[in-house]
């Protein structure tokens, strides 16, 4: 019994952590909005050469979980769920050096990014095929840029449904990291942010609503962890209802304490705030995963 | 990092669990704040002292077995899986004792633990008063210094003080130097709830039962040998158990996990699709506080301490519980008024966010220790 990351695990988060601190990536994100992939195609590079992009295996969902918090925290943009957890398993092949996207009607309607992907795919039922890629459509999150895809030809499969949960448990740790990095720039803003004569931090009535985050996030962090060790159906529906209640709590509660400024494109917590809220219905909405649960907990 | 059991952990939980099989009363007993439901809460608790089941993670000395951390979890998970009786003895074997462990001397722990352990001495808590809740550091009750007698003086007046009606002793905080201010001038005391000068008057809680009391002091003499730990100290001897290793402060998630089965099973055999999500929710929030806990358990394990955390942890199982039991009353439909186990449990759990440091308070904590933020300008 030991849950908690490893010294290596440990190691693995600070490196990744090191390494997207010290790079632009709101910038990379608004560059990746504004159709200019460069910066983000750069940082897919160097988080491919720390080994993001090969951990879609059994053996390493905690370190996959890792690096997608890193991931949400950092928003770094493209098409990370579909590359490096979900493709990889469902094909039973190295992607590394390559990026691939994929569709999963009804949860995953339009592939993401399939302008910067070499393969496109689509599930069809229990089976995966090529697709062709039709037209785009703007997402809430302007870093995510959609695409509406149609099958071609079936193509052998390895793993479909365990890739597709890897797929949802990728998307909560991403929540995760951006629901922690929302809470932290407004722990930030609401120490410095003076009104009435004192730091509004200083007020219960945003302590309070700040303490809630944390509590969200911090039992939202176990279930995500606890799926990672056991990839049970149940336990990874609940980490995805979870991680979207407590991102998403995070979210509103940092815009409304940040006020006007939070609400402006120009400040990057927007960047969080509308990736959040695109990620809490994307790979199965909470009230999806709600259901699943039910199912399998009443049988 | 994993959640597996190594071969003695596994063995511990088949003893655990077996023994509970064969010895958990078939039907819940009466409640421990009523004369007979405390007498059989007393029976129970002598019961599971005389196979070590009391106090698994004390010395061998004080009726435990020196069980792990991990072990401890276990065996609570078993507890409440196999619907055992609540534990008259709580207050002072997971408030108490963790001080008198750490603050007690050798004398105070051989005269205390034992009794303890074994429920035949019970324990109430007598910290708030009428006027210092939430800030407890302004309490007003004194301890003068008698000398000739080698002891101190206790008046004023104690209230909410669970288990504090049936209960044998109380152990609380005093201003022992009435010049010194809040937390300054404090001084822990233990007490027996039927020394000369001591009145105890039940008060009746929201169900109609007197599981806590008011208690007047009236010139109590208590000697040297019962105050616990340093004249002065109290208020730092009182905070020290949030951080205790042996984790006896930690509320069992064993608890939460039964009651979200339970809940499960009950919309098993009535479902209403209306309140799916709210089963869900529940059931999803006790495995979160149940793995939390494993972290917590593995943090402690390896060196570190509770911190803050047990702040998050409180607001979480307190609202936890309100939402399992509501859920439960509302799948209970027109019911739920009537009495039922979900019915003393929600009524229970209705005062989880105020016991033990209101829920704002933690919040506040939350906030300061945790996040850093300002404090608070105070009056």
């Amino acid at each position: 019994m030991r849950f908690e990351l490893s010294t290596d695990q440990k190691d693995f988060a600070a490196s990744l952590e090191s390494l997207l601190s010290s790079a632009d990536t709101a910038g990379a994100a608004r560059s990746w909005a504004d159709g200019d992939h460069e910066p983000g195609l750069a940082l897919w590079s160097r988080l491919a050469q720390q080994g993001a992009t090969e951990l879609a295996d059994e053996d390493t969902v905690v370190e996959l979980c890792v690096a997608f918090e890193a991931i949400g925290r950092h928003a770094v943009p493209g098409p990370w769920v579909e590359s490096a957890a979900v493709l990889p398993l469902a094909l039973g092949r190295d992607l590394s050096g390559t990026i691939a996207t994929v569709a999963a009607p009804p949860n995953v309607p339009y592939a993401l990014d399939a302008d910067v992907a070499s393969e496109v795919f689509v599930v069809v039922g229990d089976q995966l095929h090529t697709a062709t890629v039709g037209e785009r459509l703007e997402s809430v999150d302007r870093t995510r840029h959609l695409f509406a895809v149609t099958p071609g030809e079936p193509v052998s499969t390895a793993e479909l449904r365990g890739a597709l949960g890897l797929g949802v448990l990728a998307t909560s740790a991403q929540l995760l990291g951006a629901g922690e990095r929302v809470l932290a720039d407004s722990v930030t803003y609401v120490k410095q942010r003076k009104q009435f004569g004192r730091e509004i931090g200083s007020y219960q009535a945003i302590k309070h609503q700040l303490a809630d985050v944390r509590i969200a996030l911090d039992f939202a962090r176990p279930l995500l962890y606890g799926a990672a060790l056991t990839t049970e159906a149940r336990d990874v529906s609940a980490a995805k209802v979870a991680c979207s209640d407590a991102a998403y709590l995070a979210s509103r509660t940092g815009l409304q304490v940040h006020g006007a400024i939070g609400y402006t494109a120009e400040f990057d917590l927007s960047i969080w705030l509308t990736k959040i809220r695109a990620l809490v219905g994307a790979w199965g909405t909470p009230q999806f995963h709600r259901a699943a649960l039910l199912t399998e907990l009443v049988g | 990092m994993d959640l597996d059991l190594s071969e003695s952990e596994r063995a511990f939980q088949a003893e655990a669990r077996e023994w509970l099989a064969a010895n958990v009363p078939a039907e819940p007993l009466p409640s421990m704040d009523t004369e007979e439901g405390w007498a059989l809460h007393q029976e129970w608790e002598a019961k599971l002292t005389q196979a070590r089941w009391s106090v698994v993670s004390w010395p061998k000395e004080y009726h435990g077995r020196e069980a792990s951390l991990v072990e401890w979890v276990i065996f609570e998970e078993e507890y409440y899986r196999a619907g055992a009786p609540g534990r008259v003895s709580q207050n002072g074997i997971f408030l108490l004792a963790p001080i008198i462990f750490d603050h007690g001397t050798k004398e105070q722990q051989d005269r205390f633990l034992p009794t303890m352990a074994s429920g035949e001495r019970i324990w109430a808590q007598c910290w708030s008063e009428p006027e210092a809740g939430s800030d407890l550091a302004s309490l007003k009750s004194t301890a003068r210094r008698d000398d000739e007698r080698g002891g101190w003086v206790l008046n004023g007046q104690k209230t909410w003080s669970s288990r504090a009606t049936y209960a044998h002793w109380g152990f609380g905080l005093f201003r022992s130097s009435p010049e010194e201010q809040r937390h300054r001038g404090l001084t822990y005391f233990l007490f027996p709830l039927d020394a000369d000068g001591v009145t105890v008057r039940p008060i009746a809680q929201l169900d109609g039962e007197a599981g806590f009391a008011e208690v007047f002091f009236e010139d109590v003499f208590v000697p040297d040998a019962d105050v616990l730990g340093g004249v002065g100290d109290g208020w730092s001897v009182a905070m020290s158990t949030a951080g205790n290793e042996r984790g006896l402060s930690l509320r069992s998630p064993g608890r939460f996990c039964a009651a979200a089965d339970r809940l499960v099973d009950l919309y098993r055999e009535a479902p209403d699709p209306r309140l799916g999500d709210d089963v869900v929710d529940a059931w999803l929030k006790a495995q979160a506080y149940r793995l939390y806990t494993w972290g917590t358990v593995t943090r402690l394990a390896n060196g570190g301490d509770m911190g803050a955390a047990g702040s998050v942890n409180k607001v979480f199982w307190s609202e936890l519980d309100i939402a399992l039991h509501e859920t439960a009353l509302d799948l209970r439909g027109a019911e739920a008024e009537v009495g039922s186990r979900w019915l003393d449990g929600y009524t229970f759990a209705l005062s989880g966010p105020i016991y033990a440091g209101t829920n704002e308070i933690q919040r506040n904590i939350v906030a300061e220790r945790i996040l850093g933020l300002p404090r608070e300008v105070r009056g």
